[in-house]
């Protein structure tokens, strides 16, 4: 047995033990640890299309939005009898739908380049979005909501264990060096014999599959989703994640959902603290000005994002 | 026996002809030289040979089959590799993965063995990983292999381009002024190499190069080119004399 | 006949309004290749600029609403607005013009959320009355003109378009006979050239963000003369429609975004009116994809080919 299979087997046993003690954790942590795993997957989904393959994508929330939409949609057709098992096929429903608009979106990817692409994308998610908000069916402009909360600590670790190996692996395999290809340089890589229109598309698909988990997983666990919660302000959310973390860094863009994902719970906590000063807390309840502050600041001081080449293990060959 | 055969291929940018009325032929395993002047249309042939760019008119024939239309990948999956005049390494990844990008198209497992890891995966990486090693050795950059394509010196980003266009394991390869840049002992590093390369893995090379050395030194048959068309083909001792080269060449200087 | 009319008067009105956001995103695409993603916001800088000197302003112009007091509101915007632009410019993205565009993007993304986020601290975030600097009523059309005098048109769309006219032709005019519009334009075809030919790159970008910023600073004065209800995150929407015209007219393409501008303010015009509000957005996002795909470069942009 190779060792990333190892080390997949090892993270959901490591899951399975954690949710053990998950219903023990106070319940406002537990959520946070929810949307950091959910965050993760959006942010290490991305990175597959924006980090490693060079594609500048805007439209990642509405790949989100249509695993969201579709699970949602499955599990309250099936009712309160649906059990886990209903549950898992429909967040797989939901990933194959979202990598169904993965693939239009890849489409055009062929054709546009650049802010080129990066306008189109975000036109895909903004369309989504318009979708949903005249589907009465999916609850149009009020939200659609009644899911059963299915999302759990396991459920939610386990993706994203699923997806870190999955895209790790995929990255460093000979078959996978097609998207670095694609990345560096399009021209040369077809001059290599890749077919660069396939692994573009690919990474999308990929990418929007994943997101359309992490979407599913979110419905059910907010057990509310409104079409507003997809907006193209979602994307740029995970956008930064992947550019804070290190563009094509899987361990690092994890990472920076991590932090954007605990930061901002952490500011609300210290604007709760009396015995801060009043200027400290001041500034921790205007936590989005902050936040803006720091995107600009990590720019121009860090452009290569948090934390350098950080990745996750590969053997020197 | 030919492998290339270009029958009167044109190509026009808006209204200026870069390749006009071209007819041009590479047998197996010959070492051709393409030579002219600055913008006589040389990189433009190879942009068309490699699918870079669709000819205006004419055919292009490799190993007997019609490539004209069809997409670089594709052409490069039928036996013909290049390197680029201005180099176009993937500047962010290390020597070796620079080279095993190349074993891409070779690859009998698909994406869901990659994904699964499985013992036939895990066996083919470690061909290709091995692969990759003897390529690197043969070009001495094996001590380089994990370094970033874009921190290399010069002359070894030229060679790196041309390990990686042979580990596509080309029929025909496609030199686009290799020597550019390189001091004389590299240049004659170089001229062994392209030798022993041709020998080594039975290959038909086009070669355009702008030192007079290095091609009148390896090249079997020399093609000139002067503003997209053909004006003498021959043996390097011919194209020396031939008084049509020597006015292209001395209209050069001239200007 | 008559309601496809009004909302042809309607659509331009709007349209101008795009244009004139666009210009911005066009003209610094052109210099330096990267999307201002904070323009919009700029937008949004100069309708506040405006609501907090109109009342001073117009006192100096005599008191009430004027065309004077308006001009010089209007003036005033612009002036700011081009301040904040080159501001933004010189701490924010020229550190990072070594860098990757993405990178830059990022950045411009950061400032964008900090105008929005700042403008709700600052402005607080609620809509705010925008002041009547200028009348803005329906016309009485001749009668004379038969059908036609059904027609609604007001001094506001008035205004709006007769002041877009007047700063394209101005812009027009900077571009195609100045020494700095040619500057601008020599940059834009080739930095590397036009830098040894000796010209002041830095110079040059801080005026086309000036120039872009200020047509933006108008466009925020103008929206409010029609529409008197004004909030920090006005500029998302309107920012993101200029930045589609000038893609739909091809980016970097200055004739191409007031192009781009009208188009899209006629076509979401005519899909409110005819087939709903809600499907404005999606219909103008899918007409852009539709267009790119057949013209990638945009309707009036030149296609960029790679050498090899
Ligand atoms: N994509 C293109 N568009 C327009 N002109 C081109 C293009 N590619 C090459 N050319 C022109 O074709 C001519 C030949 O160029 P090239 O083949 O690069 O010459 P060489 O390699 O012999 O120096 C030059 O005048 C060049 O400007
Ligand atoms: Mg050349």
């Amino acid at each position: 047995m190779s060792r990333p299979r190892t080390l997949l087997l090892a993270a959901l046993a490591l899951c399975a033990a954690g949710s053990v003690f998950s219903g023990s954790i106070n319940p406002y942590y537990h959520d946070i640890l929810i949307m950091i795993g959910i965050n993760i997957l959006l942010a290490a989904s991305l990175n597959l299309i924006i980090g490693h393959t060079g594609q500048f994508s805007l439209g990642h929330a509405g790949f989100m939005a249509v695993g969201a939409y579709s699970s949602a949609w499955i599990t309250i057709a099936w009712g309160a009898s649906a059990g886990w098992l209903a549950y898992l096929s429909a967040l797989f429903a939901g990933g194959v739908a979202a990598a169904a608009a993965g693939l239009a979106v890849g489409v055009p990817s062929l054709r546009l380049r650049g802010d080129y692409l990066a306008i189109v994308t975000l036109g895909f998610g903004e369309i989504i979005k318009g979708v949903i908000q005249n589907a009465e069916p999916l609850g149009a402009q009020r939200g659609l909501g009644g899911m059963a909360q299915h999302t759990n600590f396991f459920w939610t670790f386990a993706c994203v264990a699923l997806a870190i190996y999955g895209i790790t692996t995929l990255v460093h395999s000979t078959y996978g060096s097609g998207f670095l290809a694609v990345r560096d340089d399009e021209i040369a890589a077809e001059a290599m014999g890749i077919n660069t229109t396939k692994y573009k598309v690919l990474a999308f698909v990929i990418g929007a599959f994943v997101a359309g988990i992490a979407g599913g997983l979110y419905a059910h666990f907010k057990q509310f989703i409104h079409p507003e919660g997809f907006s193209f302000l979602r994307s740029v959310d995970i956008v930064v994640m992947v550019i804070l973390g290190g563009m094509g860094s899987t361990a690092g863009v994890c990472l920076a959902a991590v932090v954007l994902t605990v930061l901002p719970e952490f500011l609300r906590s210290v604007s709760d603290y009396p015995w801060l000063p009043a200027p400290v807390r001041e500034l921790a309840e205007n936590r989005m000005i902050l936040y803006s502050i720091l995107i600009v600041v990590l720019m121009l001081t860090r452009p290569q994002g948090l934390f350098g080449k950080l990745d996750f293990g590969r053997k020197k060959p | 026996m030919n492998i290339l055969e270009l029958k009167r291929v044109t190509m026009q940018f808006g209204g200026l002809k870069c390749v006009s009325d071209l007819t041009l032929r590479v047998d197996a395993n010959e070492l051709v030289g393409l030579i002219g002047p600055n913008g006589a249309g040389k990189t433009t042939v190879f942009n068309l040979v490699t699918g870079v760019y669709r000819p205006s008119s004419g055919t292009i024939r490799f190993l007997g089959r019609n490539v004209a239309g069809r997409r670089p990948y594709q052409i490069t999956g039928r036996g013909i590799a290049r390197t680029f005049q201005n180099i176009r390494l993937f500047g962010s990844l290390s020597v070796f993965d620079n080279v095993r990008t190349a074993c891409n198209m070779h690859l009998r497992h698909g994406i869901s063995h990659a994904l699964l890891r499985g013992r036939g995966f895990r066996a083919e990486e470690e061909e290709i990983r091995a692969t990759v090693m003897g390529f690197l050795e043969v070009f001495e950059l094996a001590d380089l292999r994990g370094r970033p394509a874009n921190s290399l010196a010069y002359g070894d980003q030229r060679r790196l381009e041309i390990v990686r266009a042979l580990a596509t394991r080309p029929k025909l390869l496609l030199l686009d002024e290799p020597a550019a840049g390189m001091n004389p002992s590299e240049k004659d590093r170089l001229m062994t190499l392209i030798r022993l390369t041709k020998e080594k893995f039975h290959l038909a090379i086009l070669l355009v190069e702008h030192d007079m050395r290095v091609v009148m030194g390896i090249c079997e048959r020399i093609v000139v080119l002067d503003y997209g068309t053909k004006i003498a083909e021959g043996p390097p001792d011919e194209i020396r004399r031939d008084p049509r080269v020597i006015a292209a060449y001395l209209g050069e200087e001239a200007a | 006949m008559i309601e496809f009319l009004q909302q042809l008067v309607n659509g331009l009105s709007q349209g101008a309004i795009y244009a004139l956001i666009a210009l911005g995103y066009t003209m610094v695409f052109g210099v330096l290749r990267f999307i201002n993603f904070a323009h919009g916001d700029i937008y949004m800088i100069g309708a506040f600029a405006g609501f907090y000197s109109a009342p001073k302003l117009l006192a100096l112009a005599g008191g009430g609403p004027s065309f004077a007091g308006a001009a010089l509101v209007l003036v005033a915007a612009m002036a700011l607005c081009a301040a904040a632009g080159v501001l933004i410019e010189r701490v924010c993205y020229r550190p990072l013009r070594a860098q990757p565009r993405l990178t830059v993007l990022i950045a411009a993304i950061g400032v964008s959320l900090l105008l929005e986020n700042g403008g709700q601290f600052a402005f607080g975030a609620d809509p705010q009355a925008f002041p009547e600097i200028i009348a803005d009523s329906a016309i009485d059309l001749p009668a004379s003109w038969g059908e036609f005098s059904l027609l609604t048109i007001t001094v506001g769309q008035v205004i709006v378009l007769g002041s877009t006219a007047v700063l394209l032709l101005a812009l027009r005019a900077v571009v195609l006979h100045t020494r700095t519009g040619m500057a601008m334009r020599a940059l834009s075809l080739n930095p590397l050239a036009a830098s040894l030919m000796g010209v002041n790159t830095d110079a040059v970008v801080s005026f086309t963000f000036a120039v872009g910023s200020a047509m933006a600073g108008a466009a925020g004065i103008l929206t409010a003369i029609q529409q008197p209800s004004i909030d920090p995150l006005m500029g998302i929407n309107a920012g993101l429609k200029a930045f589609v015209a000038a893609v739909l007219g091809g980016i970097g393409n200055i004739p191409g975004a007031a192009l781009g501008g009208v188009l899209i303010g006629i076509l979401e015009a005519l899909v409110v009116g005819y087939i709903s509000p809600t499907y404005r957005d999606p219909i103008v996002f899918a007409v852009l994809i539709v267009v790119l795909l057949v013209r990638p470069s945009g309707l009036l942009g030149k296609p960029e080919r790679e050498k090899v």
